[in-house]
C-alpha cells in the first residue's frame, strides 16, 4: 500500500505542508522536510517550481521564481530526494506544473520519483480526462498516486467522476481563487466543506487554500479529512529562513 | 485531413484544455455555448452589422501596383489596417463582447501587450457598457503609454502585471488568475488564437471574415477566389488564422506563416517560435513553445510587441508540423525596411507586424502571374517612435 494511502487510513485530522523546492536556498529542500516530519506534519507536497504558475497567488510565485533564480531544476530535485527515504517516512507529493514534467519526459519523472520514494504527484494544469486516458498506465506503473482537484464550482456530477479514479484524497480548493488569498473561511465554504462530506465519497477530501494558523486549520477540518498549508508557509520561510519550523508548525496545530 | 479543429479542440497534435479544475467551470461553460451561440441568427446579425457600420467592413482587398511592379508578381494587400481601432483585433473582441453579453456576463478581462488588443476591448467594452479591466506586463506599460492613455479614456481599468518579465505572458497569466478569481461573473476576451481549447477555434471564427472577404473580393478582381498565396504574420497567430481559414484545407492555395526572428532566429533575441520552439504546454494549450531545457518558458524578443509572444496558436503549430505552411523568419531590420519601402511605394504606413509580412518578398521569389495576398494586419501610427528611433527621422 502506498504511504498516502495508509496515512489517509489512520485516525487524525492531517496537516500537509507545501513549500517551493529550491526556496529559501537552493539546498534548503532536504533540511526542511526534516523539520516538518520531526515537528508532526503528517504530509509533505514538495512544489517544483515553474515560471508561469497560473493557479498561484504572489506568495507562491515569488517563491517559485526565486528558487528558480536559486537554480532550481527536476533533475536537481531529484538529486537532493536521493537518500530522502533513509530519514523520512511520511508521504511525500511532488506539486508543479504540467510542462516541465512533459519536457522532462512523463514516464521518466514517474521512474525518477518512484525511485527516490515519492508517493504521489498533484499537477493542477493536467486535465483529468488526459491523465485517465493517458497517463493513468505510468502513474500506476510506478506506484504514484496522482491527486486531483475539486473547487466550490466542481459539479457533483464531476465530483463523482473525480472520485471514481482517486486513489488517494481529493484535493479541495476552499474558494474560487488562486493560492494564498484570503484566510479564514465563511459560512460558504463551510456549507460546500459539509456538502461534499454528506457525498460519502470513497477518497478522502483534504481542503487546501486559505488556511494558516489554528483556527482556520480547525475550520478546514471538522468535516474533511485534513488541511494543507501553503503560502502562509511560505511566508515564514522568507521572513524566518528554515529556522523555527517547529514554532511554526506548533502554531498551526495548538 | 483536415486542418481545423477536432471535435475534441485539437489541431493534430497540438490544442486541448491543460486548465487547472478552478478554470474548468469557466472554459466548459464557453465550449458547451459558443458555437450554439455562434449559430444563432440574431448573433449573426448583430455581428454582422457591428463589423459593417462599427469597424467599417467589409476592409478592401487594395492591388499594391507599384509593390507588385517592384517584386514582378500580382501582390493584394488586404487592409485589415482600415478597421476601426486599427487592426485585425477589433474583429475578434466584437465578436466576443457579442458572446459575453449572451452569456449574461457583465465583467470583462483581457491581457495586452503592446495594447492593440487592449485597447480593441476597451473599444467594444465601451459600447456596450461593460466594465473592462486591462492586464499589461508593467514593462509594457512603460514603452507603450499612448495605448495605455488610450484604454483609459475609453474607460477600462489598466492593472500592471508585475510578475515573471512583466510582459505578455505574464499579463495572460493574471488575467486568467483573474479570472480563476471570478468564476461566475467574468469573461476573459482571449486576444488571440490562443489558450485553452475553445479560445483558438472561437478567436479563428471570429477572424474568419477575413478570408471569407478575401475569396468574394478576389472572385470580383480576379475572376477566381484562391489567391496562389496568402501571406500574415504570427505571434500568437490571429490574423494569420483569420488570413488562412477558409484556405486551410485547400491545397492549391499555399500559405505563409512570417515570424519575428528579432536579431536573428540563433541570436537569443528572438521571437520565431515554430524554429526555436518545442512542444508544450502555455496558457492552457499543447502548442510549439520557447522554453528551456527544464520546461521553464523563456522570454522572446522582437522589435514588434504584436509578435513577441513565446508561444503559438495551436492551429499554427500543426500547420508547421505537418508543413501545410511555410513558416519564414524574418529580422527586425528586414521588416523595417519592407515597412518602409510600403510607405514610399505604396503610401501606407504598415503596423510592424505587418511589415514582417511583407519582407517576405526579399526573401522569396514569386512568378509575374502568382496571386499573393498579404494580410496587412494593422497601421503603423502606434509604431511611430519604433521607426523614428529606428530610421533617425
Amino acid at each position: 500500500m502506498n504511504r498516502i494511502q495508509e496515512k489517509l487510513k489512520t485516525d487524525k485530522k492531517l496537516l500537509s505542508i507545501y513549500f517551493s523546492a529550491g526556496y529559501p536556498s537552493v539546498n534548503d529542500t532536504v533540511e526542511i522536510i526534516q523539520e516538518l516530519e520531526k515537528n508532526g506534519v503528517d504530509m509533505i507536497e514538495i512544489g517544483l517550481p515553474f515560471s508561469d504558475p497560473l493557479a498561484d497567488g504572489p506568495t507562491i510565485q515569488d517563491s517559485s521564481t526565486q528558487a528558480l533564480k536559486n537554480g532550481m531544476t527536476s533533475e536537481l530535485l531529484f538529486q537532493q530526494l536521493k537518500s530522502i527515504r533513509d530519514t523520512i517516512s511520511i508521504p511525500l507529493i511532488i506539486m508543479g506544473y504540467f510542462n516541465p514534467i512533459l519536457q522532462y519526459g512523463v514516464e521518466a519523472f514517474c521512474k525518477a520519483c518512484q525511485d527516490v520514494g515519492i508517493d504521489g504527484l498533484i499537477i493542477p494544469d493536467l486535465p483529468v480526462d488526459v491523465y485517465d486516458e493517458n497517463y493513468k498506465h505510468i502513474f500506476k506503473k510506478y506506484g504514484l498516486i496522482n491527486v486531483f482537484l475539486i473547487t466550490p464550482q466542481t459539479s457533483v456530477e464531476r465530483i463523482r467522476y473525480i472520485d471514481s479514479i482517486s486513489e488517494g484524497f481529493i484535493y479541495m480548493v476552499s474558494s474560487a481563487s488562486t493560492t494564498g488569498g484570503n484566510s479564514g473561511f465563511q459560512t460558504e465554504q463551510t456549507d460546500y466543506f459539509k456538502r461534499v462530506a454528506n457525498m460519502k465519497l470513497k477518497a478522502p477530501q483534504i481542503v487546501g487554500f486559505g488556511i494558516s494558523d489554528n483556527d482556520s486549520f480547525k475550520q478546514a477540518t471538522k468535516d474533511t479529512k485534513g488541511a494543507i498549508i501553503g503560502s502562509a508557509f511560505i511566508k515564514h520561510l522568507s521572513v524566518n529562513g528554515i529556522k523555527n519550523i517547529d514554532t511554526f508548525v506548533n502554531t498551526i496545530l495548538h | 485531413m483536415s486542418y481545423n479543429v477536432d471535435s475534441k479542440g485539437y489541431y493534430g497534435d497540438f490544442g486541448g484544455a491543460y486548465i487547472p479544475e478552478m478554470l474548468y467551470p469557466n472554459v466548459e461553460e464557453l465550449r458547451q455555448n459558443y458555437l450554439k451561440v455562434m449559430a444563432e441568427p440574431a448573433f449573426i446579425e448583430s455581428f454582422n452589422a457591428l463589423l459593417k457600420d462599427y469597424v467599417g467592413r467589409p476592409s478592401p482587398l487594395y492591388f499594391a501596383k507599384r509593390l507588385s511592379e517592384k517584386y514582378n508578381t500580382k501582390i493584394y494587400l488586404k487592409r485589415e489596417d482600415l478597421n476601426h481601432t486599427g487592426a485585425h483585433k477589433i474583429n475578434n473582441t466584437i465578436g466576443q463582447i457579442l458572446m459575453a453579453q449572451r452569456l449574461g456576463k457583465k465583467r470583462i478581462i483581457a491581457e495586452t501587450g503592446a495594447g492593440q488588443h487592449g485597447v480593441a476591448t476597451a473599444t467594444v467594452c465601451a459600447l456596450m457598457g461593460l466594465e473592462c479591466i486591462v492586464y499589461m506586463g508593467a514593462v509594457d506599460i512603460e514603452r507603450q503609454a499612448p495605448n495605455v492613455a488610450r484604454m483609459k479614456m475609453l474607460g477600462a481599468t489598466v492593472i500592471p502585471a508585475n510578475s515573471g518579465s512583466k510582459t505578455l505572458k505574464d499579463a495572460t497569466n493574471e488575467a486568467i488568475r483573474d479570472w480563476i478569481n471570478n468564476p461566475v461573473n467574468t469573461h476573459y476576451i482571449i486576444g488571440s488564437v490562443v489558450g485553452p481549447h475553445p479560445y483558438p477555434d472561437m478567436v479563428a471564427r471570429f477572424q474568419a471574415v477575413v478570408s471569407e472577404e478575401i475569396q468574394w473580393q478576389l472572385q470580383e478582381k480576379e475572376g477566381r477566389k484562391d489567391p496562389d498565396y496568402v501571406i500574415a504574420c504570427v505571434g500568437g497567430g490571429s490574423n494569420a488564422a483569420g488570413a488562412f481559414y477558409h484556405y486551410l484545407d485547400t491545397p492549391s492555395v499555399k500559405l505563409i506563416a512570417v515570424e519575428a526572428a528579432g536579431l536573428g532566429v540563433d541570436s537569443g533575441e528572438s521571437a520565431a517560435t515554430s524554429f526555436l520552439g518545442k512542444e508544450g504546454i502555455i496558457h492552457g494549450s499543447k502548442t510549439l513553445l520557447m522554453q528551456t531545457p527544464d520546461g521553464q518558458i523563456t522570454e522572446p524578443y522582437s522589435i514588434s510587441a504584436g509578435l513577441d509572444y513565446p508561444g503559438v496558436g495551436p492551429m499554427h503549430a500543426n500547420l508547421f508540423k505537418t508543413k501545410r505552411a511555410e513558416f519564414i523568419a524574418i529580422t527586425d531590420d528586414q521588416a523595417m525596411d519592407s515597412g518602409l519601402e510600403l510607405c514610399q511605394l505604396e503610401g501606407i504606413i504598415p503596423a510592424i507586424e505587418s511589415s514582417h509580412a511583407l519582407a517576405v518578398f526579399k526573401q522569396k521569389t514569386f512568378k509575374p502571374d502568382d496571386v499573393v495576398v498579404v494580410s496587412l494586419s494593422g497601421r503603423g501610427d502606434k509604431d511611430l517612435d519604433t521607426y523614428i528611433k529606428h530610421f533617425k527621422l
